[in-house]
C-alpha cells in the first residue's frame, strides 16, 4: 500500500505535470528546429511569436464567449485556435515577406538573420502588449479536472490523491496528434520530403527542381500552426502573460539544441528531456521516502537535489553539458 | 577634421537633443538620461570589442552587468560581523572545497588519457563534491540568513569605497567570461549566442536565490556613494552661495525677503540633485574617455589588426601563425570585463542592488540594438549607439503619447480606442526599437557611424 502511495505521489507531482509541460516545450522546440533547419537561423522571436498566436486565441475565445458559443466541458479556446492560426500564419508570411526574405535572397550569414529576428522580437512584443496588455490572463473555461484528488482517494482508498487537470490531458492528446501528423507529413508526402531535401542540401534541392519559395511558405505555415497551438496549450494549462512567453524561449531553445537542432524528432524528445529533468531535480522527495523507507530511516531534510528557484538553471546546465560532450545534440542534428 | 565631420555632427545633434530635454523637461531628467547614456556607452564598448573587433556574439551581457553590480555590493557594504561569526567558517570551508574540487578535476584531466573511466571519475568527483559542499554550507547559510533577516541576513562586504568595485566588477566579469569562454567559444556564432544567453540566466538565478551572498530578491539598499548626499549639500554654505550666485538675476526680482528665501530653498533643493548627478557624470565621463582612448589605441595597434584579420578570415589568420582560440578567449574576457565595469557603475549610481531587475530585454538585447545601430567595429559609433538608443528608449513614451494624441485627435477623450492606446504608450518603446533595428539592418547594415579602417 505504501508503495502504491509512493507511486501515485510521483505520478501526481512529477509525471503528469512534466508530461504536459514537456509537450508544450516540445511544440516550441519543433517550431525552433523547423525554422533552423529550413530557413537556417536561430529565431529569437520564438516566445513572442507564440504569444502572438495565443493572443488571437484569447481574443477569439472572448468573442465566442460573448456570443454564447461554447464547447461544453471542453475549453472554448479549442474552437478559437483554428481562427487564431489564420491570423498567425498571415502575420508570419507578412514578416517573412517584408523582413526575412531580403536577407534570405541575399544569402546573409545566419548571425545577421538572428539579429533581424531580435528586431522582430521587439516589434511582436510591442504589438502583443499594445493589443492585449502585459497582464496575466486566464481564458480557460469548461471542466477543470478530469480526476480530482479527493475523488481519486475515495475511489482507490489510497492516502495520496491523483489530480489530473483536463488541460493536461488535452495538451498531451493534441501534441501527440499534431506531432504524428507532422512526422507523417515530413516523411511520407512529397512536399515534406522536398522540405527535408531542402534542409539537407539547398543547392542539390534547387537542382532537382524544388521551388524554394514554396518550401519557405509551407515552413512558415507549419511553424505558425505549431506556434499557435503550443502557445495556446501553454496558456490554457497555466496562464497567458507576454513576459512568461518571452522567458519560455530559453527552455525551448535548450530543448531544441539538446534534441539536436534541425531534427524535429529530436526536438520533440528534447522537450520531454528538459521538462522531466527540471521537475525531477527540483522535487522534494521527502514524502516519497517516507512511504518507501521504514520509519527508522526517514529523512530529516526535504531531500531536494536543488531548490525550485533553480528550475530554469537545470535545463540550461543540461544544455551546457550537452554542448560540451555532444554538440550535435542527443539525436544527431546539424552540427553548428 | 573634414574626415571626422560626420562623427562630430552626430555627437553635436545628440548633445543638442539632451540639452533640449534639459530646457523643455528639466535638467534633472536630462542629466539622468545623460548618465545612463554614459553607462550604456560603456556596455556597448564592451560588446563592440567582442562583436566589432572579433566577431564574437555575446548574449550574456546581462550576466556580466549583474556580476559588476554584485561586486559593488561586496566591496562597499560593511561586513556583518555577526553573520561571519555564525556561518563564515562554513562558507570559507565550502569555498576551499570548491577550489579543491576544481583542482582535482583539473589534475584528472591533465594526467589521464581520455577514456570512459576518466569521465566517470570526474563525474563522481563533482557529484561527491556537491554533496559534501551542501552538507558543509547548509548550516552556515541557514545561520547567516537568520541574522536579522529584515536588515542584513547576508555576509556583507568589505566596507571599502564603492569606486574600487568598478575594478573588482571588471575582475568578476572577466573571470566568469574566462570560464564561459573555455566552455563555449568554438561553437558556431548563433550557438554561442544561445549558450551565453542561457548561462547569463543561470548567473542571474544564482544571484537571485543565494541570499547569504546577495540578499537575493530582498535587494541591498543604501549603498555608499562616491558623490555627496543631497541632504548634506542643502546645508553647506558654499553650495547655497553657489546656487544664489547662479540664480542671482532671478532672485533679485523678488523683493519680499521671506519669499526670496523660499525661492532660494527651492532652488537649492533642485540644484543639489543636479549637482550630485553632475558629480556622477564627471566620474562616468572619465571612465568613458579612458576606455575610449584604450580601445582606440588597441584598434589601431598590431593587435587590433590581428583581431580584424581573425574576424574576417579565421583560417587565413590561423595559417599565418596566430593563435585564434587564445585571442578569442582574450577578447571575450576583455569585453566582458568592460561590461562588468558598467554593471558596477550602474549600481553605484542607483545606490541599490536589485537582482530581480536584471532582465535580458533591457540588459542584453537593448545593448545589442545599441551596438548594431551605432556601428559595430567603430568605438565612436558604439558610444553614439548607446546615447541614441537610450535616449529613444526613455523619450519613446512622451513621443508615443504625442503621436497617439495626434492620430486620435478626432476621437472623444473617453473613446475606448483612445483610452486603450494611451494606456499602452509605454510599449511604444519596444515598437520603436524593433522598427529602428530592422531599418538600420536593412538600409545601413554597418550602423550610423560605420567602421572605417585607415591604413597608415
Amino acid at each position: 500500500m505504501d508503495f502504491l502511495n509512493a507511486i501515485v505521489l510521483l505520478l501526481n507531482y512529477i509525471f503528469v505535470p512534466a508530461l504536459a509541460y514537456g509537450s508544450q516545450l516540445a511544440l516550441g522546440a519543433i517550431f525552433v528546429t523547423l525554422i533552423y533547419g529550413i530557413l537556417r537561423f536561430a529565431n529569437f522571436a520564438t516566445g513572442d511569436m507564440m504569444s502572438f498566436g495565443t493572443m488571437f486565441t484569447i481574443l477569439f475565445t472572448w468573442y465566442f464567449q460573448s456570443v454564447g458559443i461554447s464547447l461544453g466541458i471542453l475549453p472554448t479556446a479549442l474552437l478559437a485556435i483554428p481562427f487564431a492560426i489564420i491570423f498567425m500564419v498571415g502575420y508570419m508570411l507578412f514578416i517573412d515577406q517584408f523582413v526575412f526574405k531580403y536577407y534570405r535572397v541575399n544569402k546573409s550569414p545566419p548571425v545577421q538573420l538572428a539579429m533581424v529576428s531580435i528586431g522582430v522580437m521587439f516589434i511582436t512584443q510591442a504589438v502583443v502588449r499594445i493589443i492585449i496588455g502585459p497582464s496575466d490572463r486566464r481564458f480557460f473555461d469548461g471542466e477543470k479536472f478530469l480526476i480530482k484528488a479527493g475523488e481519486f482517494k475515495e475511489m482507490t482508498g489510497l492516502n495520496e490523491g491523483l489530480a489530473i487537470k483536463s488541460t493536461q490531458v488535452i495538451t498531451i492528446f493534441i501534441t501527440l496528434i499534431l506531432v504524428t501528423t507532422l512526422f507523417w507529413f515530413l516523411n511520407k508526402t512529397k512536399t515534406g520530403k522536398s522540405m527535408k531535401a531542402y534542409s539537407d542540401n539547398e543547392d542539390l534541392a534547387l537542382l532537382s527542381g524544388i521551388d524554394p519559395k514554396k518550401i519557405v511558405m509551407i515552413t512558415w505555415i507549419i511553424a505558425g500552426i505549431i506556434a499557435t497551438i503550443g502557445g495556446a496549450l501553454y496558456g490554457l494549462d497555466k496562464s497567458f502573460k507576454p513576459f512568461t512567453y518571452f522567458n519560455n524561449m530559453l527552455p525551448i531553445f535548450a530543448a531544441a539544441i539538446v534534441g539536436g537542432i534541425g531534427n524535429p524528432f529530436g526536438a520533440f524528445l528534447g522537450g520531454y528531456v528538459i521538462a522531466f529533468s527540471e521537475i525531477f531535480l527540483t522535487y522534494a522527495y521527502k514524502k516519497f521516502f517516507m512511504y518507501i523507507l521504514p520509519e527508522t530511516m526517514e529523512p530529516d531534510g526535504l531531500v531536494q537535489l536543488l531548490s525550485t528557484d533553480y528550475k530554469f538553471a537545470v535545463s540550461f546546465s543540461i544544455l551546457v553539458i550537452v554542448l560540451l560532450y555532444r554538440p550535435s545534440g542527443i539525436f544527431k542534428g546539424k552540427i553548428l | 577634421m573634414r574626415k571626422n565631420l560626420n562623427v562630430i555632427t552626430a555627437y553635436c545633434i545628440m548633445m543638442g537633443l539632451i540639452i533640449l530635454v534639459g530646457i523643455f523637461q528639466s535638467w534633472n531628467i536630462a542629466l539622468s538620461i545623460f548618465n545612463l547614456c554614459l553607462i550604456s556607452a560603456v556596455m556597448t564598448m564592451g560588446a563592440n570589442i567582442q562583436w566589432g573587433y572579433a566577431g564574437l556574439i555575446n548574449f550574456g551581457i546581462m550576466g556580466y552587468t549583474a556580476l559588476g553590480g554584485l561586486a559593488a555590493v561586496l566591496v562597499s557594504v560593511n561586513p556583518v560581523q555577526e553573520a561571519w561569526s555564525v556561518g563564515g567558517l562554513n562558507i570559507l570551508i565550502s569555498f576551499f572545497l570548491i577550489i579543491g574540487m576544481v583542482l582535482a578535476v583539473r589534475y584528472v584531466l591533465k594526467n589521464y588519457k581520455k577514456s570512459k573511466i576518466r569521465t566517470y571519475i570526474i563525474s563522481t568527483i563533482i557529484i561527491l563534491g556537491i554533496i559534501l559542499i551542501r552538507f558543509v554550507s547548509e548550516p552556515g547559510i541557514e545561520a547567516i540568513e537568520e541574522v536579522n533577516p529584515a536588515k542584513t541576513g547576508f555576509l556583507g562586504g568589505f566596507g571599502l569605497p564603492i569606486i574600487f568595485s568598478w575594478i573588482v566588477g571588471a575582475l568578476f566579469a572577466g573571470g566568469l567570461a574566462f570560464v564561459i569562454g573555455k566552455v563555449a567559444l568554438g561553437l558556431r556564432a548563433d550557438y554561442l549566442a544561445i549558450a551565453t544567453l542561457l548561462i547569463s540566466e543561470i548567473v542571474i538565478a544564482i544571484i537571485k536565490h543565494e541570499d547569504w551572498l546577495t540578499r537575493g530578491v530582498k535587494n541591498v539598499i543604501g549603498l555608499k556613494r562616491p558623490a555627496p548626499y543631497e541632504v548634506n549639500l542643502q546645508q553647506t554654505d558654499w553650495f547655497i552661495n553657489l546656487v544664489e550666485k547662479f540664480n542671482s538675476g532671478k532672485l533679485n526680482l523678488i523683493t519680499d525677503f521671506a519669499e526670496r528665501q523660499a525661492a532660494l530653498n527651492q532652488l537649492v533643493i533642485e540644484g543639489s540633485s543636479v549637482f550630485v548627478k553632475l558629480c556622477y557624470s564627471g566620474l562616468f565621463l572619465v571612465v568613458v574617455i579612458i576606455l575610449l582612448i584604450l580601445t582606440q589605441k588597441a584598434l589601431y595597434s598590431p593587435w587590433g589588426r590581428m583581431m580584424r584579420a581573425i574576424r574576417d578570415n579565421e583560417e587565413a589568420a590561423n595559417a599565418m601563425g596566430k593563435n585564434v582560440v587564445k585571442q578569442h578567449l582574450l577578447i571575450f574576457v576583455l569585453g566582458s570585463a568592460i561590461v562588468g565595469i558598467a554593471g558596477a557603475m550602474l549600481v553605484t549610481q542607483d545606490g541599490l542592488f536589485t537582482p530581480g531587475s536584471y532582465r535580458p530585454m533591457r540588459y542584453t538585447f537593448l545593448i545589442w540594438v545599441m551596438v548594431i545601430v551605432g556601428g559595430s567595429g567603430n568605438n565612436f559609433g558604439a558610444i553614439l549607439g548607446g546615447f541614441v538608443v537610450w535616449f529613444l528608449w526613455i523619450e519613446a513614451a512622451p513621443i508615443g503619447l504625442y503621436l497617439v494624441n495626434l492620430t486620435t485627435a478626432g476621437l472623444d477623450d473617453t473613446h475606448f480606442l483612445k483610452v486603450h492606446l494611451i494606456e499602452s504608450v509605454p510599449y511604444f518603446r519596444f515598437l520603436m526599437m524593433g522598427i529602428g533595428l530592422l531599418l538600420i539592418m536593412r538600409y545601413r547594415p554597418k550602423g550610423i557611424l560605420p567602421e572605417k579602417i585607415e591604413i597608415k
